[in-house]
């Protein structure tokens, strides 16, 4: 082991598979894991206390929907106890004021609401249920509480022409940040690509707004973009890099490098309940794969840009190339970029078919594109 | 743009003083700062109880061997660093 290896800044806890939400980007595996797998209470409660032991300084709660765990408020206080900082990316869903004000009072530090729209009919498209109603709600009940607030849009061709609107929401709320995160295209984002897509002009003037309203909004609200990465000259660092800076725990306790790790062939991950949590971060063969240079081909190898983006993503890779190991396709020197480019060309011919409420051309209304929905793991 | 030196800041709302391995740090949403010295003493001091003007004061007494305007500088520097992090909420008025 190199002595240089650096310790996992966050620990991205996948509590559950199980949402009511049936988000067509959801970055959750096709396969999803059912309720009886879930790692129990107390198994949690140790995995938080090693993050931490080996550095760690947040976690996210996220799934599926986190507060489908009737141990939420539990969990909360064993992270929080355990010396963490604890984020929750919620739907708002199953929430009322009751659950919150506990939460809060367990140490919750920052609530991540989920928005799919800044309009009913379009959010409620887009995640399969009736749900922006409550999380406006959850969003005022959020005024009386000490916690951070962020707005969470996930950004795609039906709703990234609506990014004002967003905006006007997180400026009449109690918010301190917004994310904007165009989608990026892996499981059910990936089966839906085409529908979710944004056309170049579409993210030029999405990117030339929120310019302005960054200088506008400054030490109000803070605003995150971030851009299709299809659309970009270089590819993300996704994660940080490989095995650097996060660990993410599956619901059965599967330790992996990233979101969407488990679609690359070949790789075995270790489980929490069978290993400590510095142990995997270390040794797991997953965890070695991609960290550091060594597994880089050209013209990853000898770039420059290697330490800045890692080769950007493995499993981006893997979706566009069919090797793990190639340059993230989406990078200008990537050989397989001209395949990126031919997505992005049939993206920016066929028509935009904008979410419900800006009026569609009167001679060829637009439907819904027939979206490949997330089912709800019993 | 500065802050006023009469405002009091307050860590806002999810922004708190950590430690993890001896390392003092602001944790905030999404992202974490290391404090070492004076920005440690400056972030301690935002507690919606002291004004700027009083957190240089006292910063230029700790650190009386440096240039008091300097100190100054920094000390404004830092805090519109943390104001666009979205880390500080800054109180005006008479003290809570």
């Amino acid at each position: 082991m190199p002595t240089t290896l650096s310790n996992p800044l966050a620990l991205i806890a996948e509590l559950t598979h199980r949402c009511p939400l049936h988000c067509v980007y959801c970055s959750n595996p096709l396969e999803l894991r059912s309720r009886t797998n879930e790692l129990p209470t107390e198994i949690w409660t140790r995995v938080f206390k090693e993050a931490a032991a080996a550095g760690a300084l947040q976690a996210d709660f996220t799934g599926g929907e986190p507060l489908a765990r009737p141990d939420i408020v539990e969990l909360v206080r064993a992270a929080r106890s355990a010396g963490l900082y604890v984020n929750l990316i919620t739907s708002g869903l199953p929430l009322d004021e009751t659950k919150l004000a506990a939460l809060v009072e367990a140490g919750l530090d920052h609530f991540q609401l989920s928005f799919q729209g800044a309009r009913e009919e379009t959010a409620n498209e887009i995640s399969g249920t009736k749900s922006h109603a409550q999380k406006l709600r959850v969003l005022d009940w959020l005024r009386h509480h000490r916690v951070a607030v962020t707005l969470n849009f996930v950004i795609h061709r039906r709703n990234i022409d609506q990014l004002e609107e967003m905006l006007a929401l997180a400026e009449s709320s109690c918010a301190t940040r917004i994310e904007f995160a165009n989608v990026q295209y892996y499981g059910w984002a990936f089966a839906n690509r085409e529908n979710l897509l944004p056309t170049r002009e579409q993210l030029n003037r999405s990117v030339e707004f929120l310019k302005r309203e960054q200088e506008r909004l400054q030490g109000k609200i803070r605003i995150e973009f971030v851009v299709p990465d299809y659309y970009a000259k270089y590819p993300k660092p996704c994660m940080g890099g490989w095995g650097r800076k996060l660990m993410l725990i599956t619901p059965s306790g599967d330790a992996l490098p990233c979101h969407a790790a488990q679609v690359i062939p070949g790789l075995s991950f270790e489980n929490v309940k069978d290993r400590g949590l510095r142990e995997i971060w270390e040794q797991s063969a997953a965890f070695q794969k991609f960290r550091g240079e060594d597994w880089m081909q050209q013209p990853c190898k000898t770039c420059d840009r290697r330490e800045q983006d890692f080769g950007g993503c493995r499993c981006q890779a893997l979706l566009l190339a069919g090797d793990a190991a190639a340059t993230d396709p989406v990078c200008s020197l990537a050989p397989l970029r001209p395949k990126v480019d031919a997505i992005l060309a049939a993206a920016n011919l066929a028509p935009v078919s904008v979410g419900a409420g800006l009026a569609p051309p009167a001679a060829d209304p637009l439907t819904p594109p027939a979206w490949l929905y997330r089912p709800n793991p019993s | 743009m500065p802050p006023e030196l009469n405002s009091r800041p307050l860590l806002a709302p999810g922004c708190r003083l950590g430690e993890n391995n001896q390392q003092r740090v602001l944790l905030m949403p999404e992202r974490a700062l290391r404090l070492n010295g004076p920005s440690l003493e400056i972030v301690e001091r935002c507690d919606g109880k002291h004004t700027v003007q009083q957190i240089i004061l006292d910063l230029q007494k700790i650190y009386s061997k440096a240039e008091p305007q300097k100190v100054e500088q920094d000390i404004l520097g830092y805090l519109t660093l943390l104001q666009k992090e979205r880390a500080l909420d800054f109180e005006s008025g008479a003290p809570l």
